[in-house]
């Protein structure tokens, strides 16, 4: 109950004025920092630290956290109408959210983008209320192995529910971990795969450029090539009664919905893993609960609801290893804990004690920013589907200048406007080839922690596998890896043996 | 174009003059100013130490009005700062480019020769702080001092004895083939990302000992879950809380267990005299503040202003004594 005061006193002080008055500034600029390809939560966050010295601690996280939703929100409108991933944590939501647009379906997958964010937001911050201290054990109890068998855990996910062509989806994945090993090495401080001394690489393929390339270019030329250079309109409309509709129709997709949540709080409040992981996650478990995983990747609207309830919760559950162990949960959270320190709060184990007025004052302006992102986003969508009526001749050239500022800005370095092209390319050859992208990008998102992990288990236990399986939580989690990975093998095995079965006549 | 680059030249003399004759404590009348938004760039990755230590420099500069143009902060964390090296090395003579540093600013150069980069050349601006390390045990064990460390490391075995630190041939390492030499001990070294990551660990208790800095175990000292054994500084030198920690020297094991991280900043070779006497001017107001120092005493970093000559002698002082220990880990031929 002391929790539930707390609580109360926090809503005072987001109520307050100048606090609400941030809290909106907040989600409209994050919504819109989300929705540019390229500048994500981070670069937001980052740009507008300096800002708040204007204003108290308490106000200055307020307008942050405020962005950082925001943000979470707007990464989905990029994703869903041009095809490019507004940031990396909204790359699952491009699998089945600009296919929806593609059919004439846009507006119900903002709404669904919308109103899942927004499930997710609020299922996350009621854990984060009841059960924060708490769970900053479970932070604490991952060590290497753990992180490593949940990173199997997400490959079986995507593997087990491959289907169609388990040869491409291996490969897809394979490819993936290739590309996420090149540069600089922490374990033996040496660079690879560095093609010769391009220093370019030294900082690995950052993960964004390669899913703008993939999916904001190759769908370009993919588009190009199906249209023929003609003159293509989208079908996309949108009345206030059709946005209730699709708000209706969700009710099917409230499973997804809460899976989504759990699994991206859970996967947020691990430190270093953080929102793109969790969302790329839930979009897998989302596909192997359907009864129809096919449909997935052609316009499912539980693939765009899965990632987007998933990032949304992963961003508040960051917050919880930021502010109970000083360890950034993503690295937009790593920016936010300078600002605590600029503002002279120390972050770590006693910062509930020390500072409750900070803390309870930031969860309950989560809340507050939650609802009216929601508010702010469905009030903007006829005009993001005004953008999406433009003629596609039109349309393309945008999207093209806005790849190349979404592959520059992240590392302000031409080598990754190239790369991103060159991608692009591949993503197009890959399309017309029929190899799924999905996995490669997961593999180059889980590539960079699934490796130290597996090291540095490995050196701990001195090469001794069983480590994985000895720890209770780790030996859990691998358990369930395996299974997942074994079950659709045997689905395949019972099936040739049944059509075995009915051709040899008795 | 020569009308316009006069234009502003005049322009900003103006505006410059301007300044100097309202603002006489702002103290930049020495003719020059940036033209365009500064390029503060750091030789590490988003969110870890240097990079927190920048935007907090970053908003001091910004919070004081200190600088005419904004101060941009621009991660190039590749290659242990190889990226960031090379950039400085490239932009020579540019005014508008400087550069935040720690201890990869010596040892990475000495790994990659091929890089050519030659820190003596790089204009000196300022020494901001020095970071030291302790050895840190978690409170859960019965090590209450070096002399129980040693006795556990030895009854563990190198095998069961792990040591987080950061990544291979970066301080953490260094320091912890400092700790194996002089003790005859063995250890085995796990490298994780960031030094905040480390701290955790210990924690966590997946590892059994570190060598991080005061302000990453700060927190769970203040929360009684891990315990400092002792200081790699010299008697004396830190003060407040980290104060009363006992340092290797004071415990009798030689003075030559000292082992310092600097935090200072650079500007690329070649430039204008005035335009380092401007960051100069800039970043001793920073130090001087009161934000600075309380981040200092608060973090337990050790003050410690530096420019010039000394600076630069500083930096090739402890170049000499990097390449001894990277050489002593085995790191560098």
């Amino acid at each position: 109950m002391e929790t539930f005061s707390l609580l109360i006193d926090g809503f005072a002080i987001a109520i307050e004025p100048l606090n609400l008055t941030l809290v909106i500034a907040g989600v409209t600029v994050g919504l819109f920092i989300g929705a540019m390809p390229g500048l994500g939560s981070v670069n937001g966050v980052a740009i507008l630290l300096p800002m708040t010295f204007m204003v108290p601690p308490t106000s200055a996280i307020i307008f942050l956290a405020a962005i950082y939703y925001g943000a979470m929100y707007g990464g989905a409108i990029s994703s869903i109408m041009l095809g490019i991933p507004g940031a990396s944590t909204a790359v699952a939501t491009t699998f089945d959210g600009r296919p929806m647009a593609l059919k004439g379906m846009a507006d119900k997958a903002l709404v669904a983008a919308a109103a899942a964010s927004f499930v997710g937001g609020t299922i996350s911050i009621v854990l984060f209320t009841l059960f924060a201290l708490p769970l900053a054990g479970v932070a604490l109890a991952f060590g290497p192995p753990e992180t490593f068998a949940l990173m199997v855990l997400a490959f079986a996910t995507f593997i087990g529910l491959a289907g169609d062509d388990i040869p491409k989806t291996l490969f897809s994945i394979f490819i993936g971990l290739v590309f996420s090993s090149v540069g600089l090495d922490i374990i033996s401080g040496e660079p690879r795969l560095i093609f010769g001394d391009l220093s370019g690489f030294y900082h690995g393929i950052n993960f964004l450029v390669l899913a703008i390339g993939i999916y904001g270019i190759g769908e370009m030329l993919w588009t190009i090539e199906v249209s023929k250079g003609g003159v293509l309109m989208s079908k996309a409309t949108v009345t206030f009664r059709r946005v209730l509709d699709s708000l209706g129709e969700l009710r099917s997709s409230a499973k997804t919905m809460v899976m989504g949540s759990f699994l991206g709080y859970f996967v947020g409040i691990l430190p270093a893993a953080g929102a793109t992981p969790g969302s790329l996650m839930a979009y897998g478990v989302a596909k192997s609960m359907a009864k129809d995983p096919g449909s997935f990747g052609k316009g499912n609207v539980d693939g765009v609801v899965a990632p987007e309830a998933a990032n949304n919760a992963a961003s508040t559950g960051s917050m919880l290893p930021m502010l109970t162990l000083g360890i950034p949960g993503s690295p937009t959270t790593a920016i936010l804990l300078g600002g605590m320190v600029i503002w002279g709060l120390e972050p770590g184990p006693l910062v509930f004690v020390n500072h409750p007025d900070f803390v309870w004052g930031l969860i309950a302006s989560l809340y507050v920013a939650n609802l009216f992102a929601l508010l702010i986003n469905i009030g903007f969508i006829p005009a993001f589907i005004g953008v999406l009526k433009l003629p596609f001749t039109v349309l393309a050239p945008i999207i093209f200048v806005l790849c190349v500022i979404g592959g520059y800005v992240p590392t302000q370095d031409m080598h990754d406007v190239w790369l991103m092209l060159i991608f692009g390319v591949v993503g197009y050859l890959m399309r017309k080839l029929d190899y799924p992208m999905a996995p490669a990008v997961l593999a180059i998102v889980l590539g960079p922690l699934a490796e130290p992990a597996l090291r540095q288990s490995l050196i701990g236990s001195h090469g001794d596998a069983m480590i994985f399986f000895e720890r209770p939580i780790s030996g859990t989690i691998m358990l369930v890896a395996i299974v997942l990975f074994v079950l659709p093998l045997t689905k395949i095995v019972i099936r040739l043996w049944k059509r075995a079965a009915c051709t040899n006549p008795r | 174009m020569k009308g316009r680059i006069s234009f502003i030249l005049g322009l900003s003399a103006a505006v410059g003059l301007g300044l100097a004759v309202s603002v006489p404590s702002q103290a930049m009348a020495q003719g020059w100013q940036p033209q365009k938004p500064v390029e503060f760039v750091i030789m590490a990755g988003k969110g870890g130490g240097a990079d927190r230590l920048a935007r907090f420099i970053q908003g001091i500069i910004e919070k004081h009005d200190l600088s005419p143009k904004p101060f941009v902060p621009v991660n190039k964390g590749g290659g242990s700062g190889a990226e960031a090296l090379r950039y400085l090395k490239d932009h020579a003579g540019d005014p508008h480019v400087i550069m935040a540093t720690l201890n990869s600013y010596y040892t990475t150069p000495l790994r990659n020769p091929g890089l050519g980069v030659d820190i003596a050349k790089f204009t000196p601006i300022a020494r901001m702080a020095e970071d030291t390390f302790q050895l840190w045990v978690s409170s859960d064990t019965d090590i209450n001092s070096v002399e129980d460390y040693i006795k556990s490391v030895k009854t563990a075995g190198a095998a069961n004895w792990k040591m987080g630190g950061t990544g291979k041939g970066q301080e953490d390492s260094l320091v912890t083939a400092m700790l194996e030499k002089k003790f005859g001990i063995k250890v085995t070294y796990i490298p994780y990302k960031g030094g905040g990551t480390v701290a955790k660990e210990l924690i966590g208790k997946h590892i059994n000992s570190t060598v991080n800095n005061p302000s990453e175990q700060a927190g769970f000292w203040e929360a009684g879950k891990s315990r400092p054994l002792a200081s790699f500084t010299p008697k004396g030198k830190l003060k407040g809380r980290f104060g009363a920690i006992p340092t290797f020297e004071e415990l009798g094991y030689g003075s030559d267990m000292v082992y310092y991280m600097q935090r200072s900043v650079i500007a690329p070779e070649g430039i204008d005299k005035d335009a380092q006497a401007f960051y100069v001017g800039v970043f001793e107001k920073v130090y001087k503040s009161a934000e600075w120092q309380g981040y200092l005493s608060k973090k337990g970093l050790i003050p410690g202003w530096l420019t010039g000559q000394a600076l630069t002698d500083y930096f090739i002082a402890e170049r000499a004594a990097h390449s001894v220990l990277l050489k002593a880990s085995e790191t560098i031929k």
